[in-house]
């Protein structure tokens, strides 16, 4: 069903409160089981052979004496996989290229990146397996690479792929091109807008590939058994995506294959797509026995997707009473090995925030000498928006306007219309930007070299395929088993919090998990903020539907008729005395007297949710930066993010905040560093360095409530809005403190110190 | 007749046409003619198109009707992290 | 390959174990012992979810021989509730949403319980530059700094 349910408006009593979430006590324990923390009797380790090179033909794989070793039980290479035809497939709800999947997951023609898979092994230990790869032999023809996305883009590139000619434009062009795709978005006119304007604004920016950095490294157990069933657990954001990926590359039905998603510990994104999975499953089919992946931290930066760098470039028109007139980008992204980087919605993310007559975006998709990009939080969209979101910070300032005033000036609302298509329903970022401006941290003092930055995200948010069961058990306490990951952020208690708010029920007597995907239908993956949106609703749909059935029940058992029979306060209660009247049943007593009067009572709901409410953040940020070594300290961080509504507020802050402090990673340290040999150099957390608490301020909230008018509580999601405005806000920031514009991702302390360097040498 | 326009994205597809009229009772209908009209449209259209009718963004709904005199606009879909 | 005989104490208990010369402590609790609360978040000593208290000394279990081990007191997660009963720094983590993922929870607990029977009363500095080796990705660190201080309050009697 395409499923959408009103909101409506009522008095709450559970939705909103700050009930403990049901993985918490396992979590602090040490109980709760991750990826690596599942283990089979008889299990072998697998191990992967990785290529150290950036491009690179292979001319042979001689696995023979890695088979000879003992203690090896079973090799894997290219040969073990089907060819795959080089097509858009409809897969787990997205159309994939598995020509391009069967190759990241294991090279064929070529290797494309430092870390690409060749080869996977399988023997009674770690130590084993690790020796076994050491004697694998690969002859390489080492080719001249491309890592830089400007680079790759020129005519004369060393090519990834002979057969890639860009998509998009036309005439087809008649020589193949690292450009895997151009793509343009607009309305309006663009030079006409720019005509009127009285001030231009044009910068160009450049940002690195940064990881999501979850702390857990990929981890899988699979188990097929000889009569041709497989069992696999693994740390994923969408299990059914998973299962429907490995069916697809091993050739299996997808109802053989019986995923059990496992806690998962962060993704971000990261954790969209397969790596070990079908590798682990084909070792345990060629072995016989079940095999265990765990990657190493090296592993996990090399060779699992980063989202992109790219190279953007920003032109603002602007009448002098603060009218934005034309809005003109060009987004180059890296796509990584195989094209798909997030560009498309970058492009549509770019200028959401703002209602412009006249815009045009040109985006190109750019295949590189790097591992495949993956979805990190909002993809794409802090790239753009680091661009934009500084450009019309500097705009402001031309014009003598208050940052936020000139974002109020030109402000999107209900009825704007979107340069990528609908126009705009009911939305709150008008609310965030007056929350902000009206909060204490706006007004603060600031001493020397210190400065304050603005900065403000869109996000979409999402709905698709769902799937939840609600069945009542004999002592009235309900199970809730979901079809969506709790990627971390405690689904799990939002969705039983909405569900007990139905049934008028306490928050406990409701037990929420996640099914394996035997167990319930398809549900697309945990991602695009769509989690407590899309599975709350069908919770809620689920729940009315037992609601109904109760009724029903005690209508039967009461022997009254159906409109006689209310459901209020977790009790079936008569509406009123006029249409008849009998002794109320709580849940516990229908629940007794149900296997004896009809058999037990369940609701359950299989949807394609619709109608997910876009999202809008504003963020202030105040920074000091130190002169003398370029270093950026955060001093205060302020979020203002319209979530509709939060469910749990204690857990909508974790997200706002969490991806507030990534999006400062992000502005300020994070990136990847590869060597002329096209070797990634600093592939661990020592040289990639994510935020510590100690570079860190409380990061405050504000959590602005428009409901969205297609969610029964008025949920829009929140998880990705907040890592979209931290990198413009902070170089914003940072301009204010000390007068210099920085444009090159990230703000770390050479680039800074470089900067301030520059600037001095100009001025003498 | 319902009010197609597609996103400037498709333009390369449709030799540049980015809106026309169509009589579509639903998605289903609404992609099938495109494709016919427009071959090289067909692959985006299967690959990833979502479809706002008014205000409202649809993804794989195929049945989703489409109402006489309403605004349809097709967009990429969008996933996320 | 010969395996080295290991005895120990983990959590009060004594315990041997069979482990390889090369093996970490980590892979020994995890793989020998399968006191699996103990994570492993890089394996280099950069993040630590492998945090344990080694003698009294808070420790990356992933950093140090599994054969170093013999004769020492360990304690890992597991160890840190009695019986039913959670240590307050565990009940604040769950009360103050100071966790989101958990993958980091087993090893920033053990380290905050480290700090506080060092220093009961840290300030917030204090907290934050003790956990800047305990990585989160998901928390932004706000709730985790809030739980820490609460837990100090109420484990001073306050």
């Amino acid at each position: 069903m395409s499923a959408t349910l009103k909101y409506q408006e009522k008095e709450l009593k559970l939705v909103g409160t700050r009930p403990l979430r049901p993985d918490g006590v396992d979590k602090v324990t040490g109980r709760a089981r991750f990826g690596a923390d599942y283990n089979l009797p008889g299990q072998l380790i697998g191990k992967v052979l990785r290529s150290p090179h950036a491009l690179a033909r292979i001319k042979s794989i001689d696995t023979s004496a890695a088979l000879a070793l003992p203690g090896v039980k079973a090799v894997v290479t290219r040969d073990d996989f089907a060819e795959m035809p080089d097509e858009m497939a409809a897969v787990g709800e997205l159309m994939i290229n598995f020509r391009d999947v069967t190759r990241n997951m294991m090279a064929r023609e070529k290797v494309l990146y430092d870390g690409h898979p060749l080869a996977a092994v399988a023997a009674t230990g770690e130590s084993v397996a690790r020796a076994a790869l050491a004697l694998i032999k690969v002859e390489y023809e080492v080719l001249p690479h491309a890592i830089d996305v400007v680079e790759a883009m020129k005519p004369g590139a060393p090519l990834l792929h002979e057969h890639q000619y860009t998509q998009g434009v036309k005439p087809k062009p008649d020589r193949p091109s690292n450009v895997a795709k151009r793509l343009e978005f607009g309305h309006g006119d663009i030079a006409a807008g720019f005509r009127q304007a009285e001030v231009i604004v044009e910068r160009e920016f450049n940002t690195k590939p940064v990881h999501q950095g979850y702390i857990e490294p990929q981890a899988c157990l699979a188990s097929y058994s000889a009569d041709g069933q497989a069992e696999l657990w693994t740390s994923t954001q969408g299990h059914f995506v998973f299962r429907a990926q490995c069916a697809k590359v091993l050739q299996m039905d997808v109802s053989k294959i019986r995923v059990t998603p496992t806690e998962i510990g962060g993704g971000f994104g990261g954790k969209n797509n397969i790596y070990n999975e079908a590798l682990a499953i084909a070792l345990s089919r060629k072995s016989g026995h079940p095999v265990k992946m765990v990657m190493t931290r090296e592993e996990v930066f090399s060779s699992t997707g980063p989202t992109s760098g790219a190279n953007v470039k920003v032109k603002l028109g602007c009448t002098r009473d603060g009218k934005i007139t034309a809005a003109e980008a060009e987004l180059n992204f890296q796509a990584g090995a195989f094209p798909g980087s997030s560009v498309n919605q970058a492009s549509m993310c770019a200028f959401t925030r703002y209602d412009l007559a006249n815009v045009r975006i040109v985006g190109h998709d750019v295949t590189v000498n790097r591992p495949k990009v993956a979805a990190y939080r909002a993809p794409g969209a802090p790239i753009a928006v680091f661009g934009v979101e500084s450009v019309i910070d500097e705009m402001a300032k031309k014009l003598g306007i208050d940052p936020i005033e000139f974002r109020l000036r030109n402000a999107a609302k209900e009825g704007t219309q979107t340069y990528y298509g609908p126009k705009l329903g009911p939305i709150g970022y008008i609310q965030t930007l007056e929350a902000a401006r009206a909060h204490p941290h706006y007004r603060a003092p600031l001493g020397p070299n210190q400065g304050r930055g603005v900065a403000t995200g869109f996000w979409f948010n999402i709905g698709n395929e769902t799937t939840c069961s609600l069945n009542l058990q004999e002592d009235g306490t309900l199970t809730l088993m979901l079809g969506t990951i709790d990627v971390a952020g405690g689904s799990r208690a939002s969705m039983a919090m909405m569900v007990a708010e139905e049934l008028g029920i306490e928050f406990d007597r409701v037990r929420p998990f996640v099914g394996d995907t035997a167990s319930l239908g398809f549900n697309f993956l945990t991602a695009g903020s769509r989690g407590t949106f899309a599975s709350g609703m069908a919770s809620v749909i689920a729940a009315r539907q037992v609601i109904e059935k109760l009724r029903q029940r005690v209508a039967k058992i009461r022997e009254v008729p159906l409109e006689a029979v209310a459901w209020k306060d977790g009790h079936a209660r008569p509406v009123d005395a006029t249409v008849a009247q009998f002794a109320p049943m709580s849940l516990p007593e229908i629940a007794r007297m149900a296997g004896k009067t009809g058999g037990t009572i369940a609701g359950h709901a299989e949807i394609n949710a619709q109608g997910a409410g876009p999202g809008f953040g504003t963020h202030i940020v105040d920074v000091e930066v130190d002169k003398e070594t370029g270093a950026v300290k955060i001093l205060r961080y302020t979020v203002v993010q319209d979530v509709g509504k939060a469910i749990h507020p204690a857990y909508v802050e974790g997200q706002l905040q969490g991806g507030a402090v990534q999006g400062i990673g992000w502005a300020l340290n994070e990136e990847y560093v590869y060597g002329e040999d096209g070797v990634l150099q600093n592939p661990g957390f020592l040289d990639y360095r994510i935020p510590v608490a100690s570079d860190l301020p409380f990061i405050d909230t504000v959590i602005v409530e428009v409901p969205n008018p297609n969610h029964p509580y008025g949920v829009r999601g929140c998880g990705e809005v907040p890592i979209i405005a931290p990198m413009a806000a902070i170089a914003n920031a940072i301009e204010n403190a000390i007068g210099l514009r920085l444009c090159e991702q990230p703000l770390s302390p050479p680039r800074v110190l470089k900067a301030i360097d520059e600037a001095a040498a100009a001025r003498r | 007749m319902a009010r197609i326009t597609l996103s400037s994205s498709l333009a390369p597809f449709t030799g540049g046409v980015l809106e026309l009229e169509l009589d579509v009772a639903n998605v289903r209908q609404l992609f099938q003619t495109l494709g016919e009209r427009y071959p090289e449209l067909q692959s985006h259209l299967e690959a990833g198109i979502a479809v706002a009718i008014g205000d409202e963004i649809y993804q794989d709904a195929l049945l989703q009707p489409i109402e006489r005199e309403s605004e349809v606009i097709l967009i990429p879909k969008i996933a996320g992290g | 390959m010969s395996r080295n005989h290991v005895s120990a104490t983990v959590n009060g208990d004594q315990v041997e174990f069979l482990c390889e010369t090369g093996q970490t402590l980590l892979e020994a609790l995890r793989d020998e012992l399968r006191l699996t609360g103990t994570k492993e978040g890089c394996g280099t000593g950069d993040c630590g979810a492998c945090s344990v208290i080694v003698d009294g000394r808070l420790v990356c279990a992933c950093l140090m021989l599994a054969v170093e081990a013999e004769g020492k007191a360990i304690q890992t997660i597991e160890g840190m509730a009695t019986g039913e009963t959670l240590h307050p720094l565990q009940r604040k983590f769950i009360e103050h949403a100071a966790l989101q993922c958990g993958i980091c929870t087993p090893g920033i607990l053990i380290a905050a319980r480290s700090l506080l029977e060092r220093n009961p009363n840290p300030t917030e500095d204090e907290v934050r530059y003790w956990l800047a080796g305990n990585l989160c990705r998901c928390t932004g660190y706000h709730k985790i700094v809030d739980a820490v201080l609460d837990a100090a309050r109420e484990m001073r009697g306050g």
